[in-house]
């Protein structure tokens, strides 16, 4: 484009000259905003790590009242309630991704895929909602618990959150496997089950795994839903039954005390500071959803 | 001995007719070859012959084949059993992004055949019988795809036969390998027809010549003439059929 840019008349090219300001700085702001948000996020946070011991914040006591600013029960609630929804949505979502791709009738596709993506859509507010009051007394009865708010319940919810983002992920996965693959197995007498499970599924693994960042990307920064189904206390979920009681996630943390801080306190640094390691978590995460693209788009999509 | 018998067989794709009154015999222990233009019916018949054509949606079969005097397309017959009898190779080698070993082996495991020493010693035997087990008996753990595309259309042919299928249907298996590799599938089907039934599409009327004991030739969906591949090539009954085989139409 360029390079006929003196053959253009003056007008046109002006015009076009224009236009691609614009358009870079558009881009450029864009990715101005994410620093400058990192930025301020580091400044406002890193006087947390070097104000306070590190006895005190890799302690297991989270009371600002008194000072006590241990981070770890917030980092292990986050961790638990989106590891448990992960392993949740996964058989499910991997499930209705090879059902939708390789089982439905047509019709039955059309139907599912623009439902899935609706609920996408729901605000969490409304997930939150249905968990509080429909999911969380259900935990609650069923298994003689004294308060429904815990782990399992914010797990549920959060899996049914990332459902829709796993599902259509892992289906773009599925549809990526060449249908010569599937061709050589039933060719050779594989039933569609066997076809499935022992060469769709392993040729679209990467994909799959991608599915599962993304799905746990969206659990651990979820807020609103958290803050409504999980009790908000902050424990050490430690041992299996700690599934069942209540705990208190990092976004549930800032979101409810950074209201209520005096700006330049330790506990408003101690609050960025939180929102650094959420930062870096989720970044790591991203990197390994990256990785599993670059690695699928380096063995030509076929696996 | 007849192993395959097809009888007045018509095939559509929607309402689009691809054979019409198709009937062939087609003999156990030799090779078949079919020839024909560009989107005469060809593969169209050879997926028939597995009911491979059942995962096309939207098509239909008239008329019957007979695998040893027993009709495929009848009712409630089993179309896993017909495709473990009925192996295919199919035109682009394609072997599972799997191991060597594991892509041989997919087929035995599957259909619990084999296992353990015995599941190894299959593998060896379908390797041995396409010709590449000294090729890769160092490197049966690789990854499939870093071998050559002919040695992956020989793994493929491995694969077939290590479900020990009767017929081995193959769609232009050579047509995405170099001279050389073709010579050592031409050499592999010679030598595979002592234990199996083949049926070969080509657009190769050289290789039609050299590898098959008949010749069937398509023309828009019709099988024009079926005889012995020296007749065909010799002493073609048909003006259409001469006219291809010399290059005058195609
Ligand atoms: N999946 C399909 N859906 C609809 N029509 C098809 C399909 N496959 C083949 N056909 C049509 O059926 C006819 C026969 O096709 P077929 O693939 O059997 O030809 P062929 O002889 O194998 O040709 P080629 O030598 O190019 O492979 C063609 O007119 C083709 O357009
Ligand atoms: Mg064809």
């Amino acid at each position: 484009m360029l390079n006929n840019k003196s053959s253009a008349p003056k007008s046109i090219s002006s015009f076009e000259f224009a236009i691609e300001a614009i358009i870079r700085v558009l881009g450029f702001s864009t990715i101005g905003f994410v620093l400058l948000i990192f930025l301020f996020l580091l400044k406002e946070g890193v006087p947390f790590f070097y104000k306070t011991d590190l006895i005190n914040i890799f302690g297991t006591r989270w009371y600002p009242t008194f000072d006590l600013f241990g981070t770890l029960p917030l980092i292990l609630g986050s961790v638990a309630i989106t590891v448990v929804a992960v392993i949740m949505a996964l058989p499910m979502g991997v499930a209705t991704a090879v059902f939708i791709r390789e089982i439905a009738p047509g019709w039955v596709r059309e139907i599912l895929k623009p439902m899935i993506e609706t609920l996408a859509g729901i605000p969490s507010v409304v997930i939150g909602f249905f968990g509080m009051t429909v999911i969380a007394p259900m935990v609650r009865e069923t298994l003689g618990v004294a308060t429904g708010l815990t782990i399992f319940t914010g797990a549920v919810t959060l899996a049914y959150m990332a459902l829709p983002t796993m599902i259509s992920v892992a289906e773009d996965a599925l549809d990526t496997v060449p249908k010569n693959y599937r061709d050589a197995a039933l060719a050779m007498g594989a039933t569609k089950w066997q076809t499935i499970r022992h060469v769709v599924l392993p040729a679209a693994r990467s994909g799959i795994s991608m599915a599962v960042m993304l799905g746990m990307g969206r659990a651990i920064g979820e807020t609103m839903t958290v803050m409504m189904v999980t009790g908000n206390a902050a424990r050490m979920p430690l041992g299996l039954d700690a599934l069942f009681k209540p705990i208190r996630t990092m976004t549930a943390t800032i979101a409810a005390e950074m209201g209520e801080v005096a700006g330049g306190s330790i506990h408003y640094h101690a609050l960025f500071g939180i929102g650094i390691v959420l930062f870096v978590l989720t970044f790591f995460i991203n990197l390994a959803a990256a990785r599993a693209i670059f690695q699928k788009r380096r063995k030509g999509g076929l696996r | 001995m007849e192993k395959i018998v097809v009888n007045h067989l018509n095939f559509y794709y929607g309402d689009h007719i691809a054979l019409a009154d198709t009937s062939m015999s087609i003999a156990e222990h030799r090779v078949t070859a079919l020839i024909g233009p560009s989107g005469c019916g060809k593969s169209t018949f050879l997926r028939c012959l597995n009911r491979m054509n059942d995962t096309i949606r939207n098509t239909r079969a008239e008329g019957e084949i007979l695998l040893d005097g027993v009709n495929i397309y009848a009712p409630g017959s089993d179309v896993v059993t017909l495709r473990q009898r009925v192996g295919m190779v199919f035109q682009r080698p394609n072997p599972f992004p799997q191991s060597i070993f594991n892509n041989v082996s997919f087929g035995p495991r599957m259909l619990g055949l084999a296992k353990g020493s015995a599941l190894d010693d299959m593998v060896e035997q379908s390797l041995r019988g396409a010709a590449l087990w000294d090729k890769v008996k160092d490197k049966l753990h690789q990854d499939a795809l870093h071998l050559s595309l002919g040695q992956q259309q020989r793994l493929c042919i491995a694969r077939a036969i290590a479900v020990k299928p009767e017929v081995i249907l193959m769609d232009e298996p050579c047509s995405a390998l170099d001279p050389i590799a073709t010579g050592h599938v031409e050499e592999l089907i010679e030598s595979l027809q002592e234990h199996y039934t083949i049926v070969i599409v080509t657009h190769s009327m050289h290789q039609a010549a050299r590898v098959s004991n008949f010749t069937g030739f398509f023309w828009l969906g019709k099988l024009v003439e079926f005889d012995a591949t020296e007749k065909i090539f010799s002493r073609p009954g048909q003006k259409q059929t001469e006219d291809y085989i010399t290059g005058r139409a195609g």
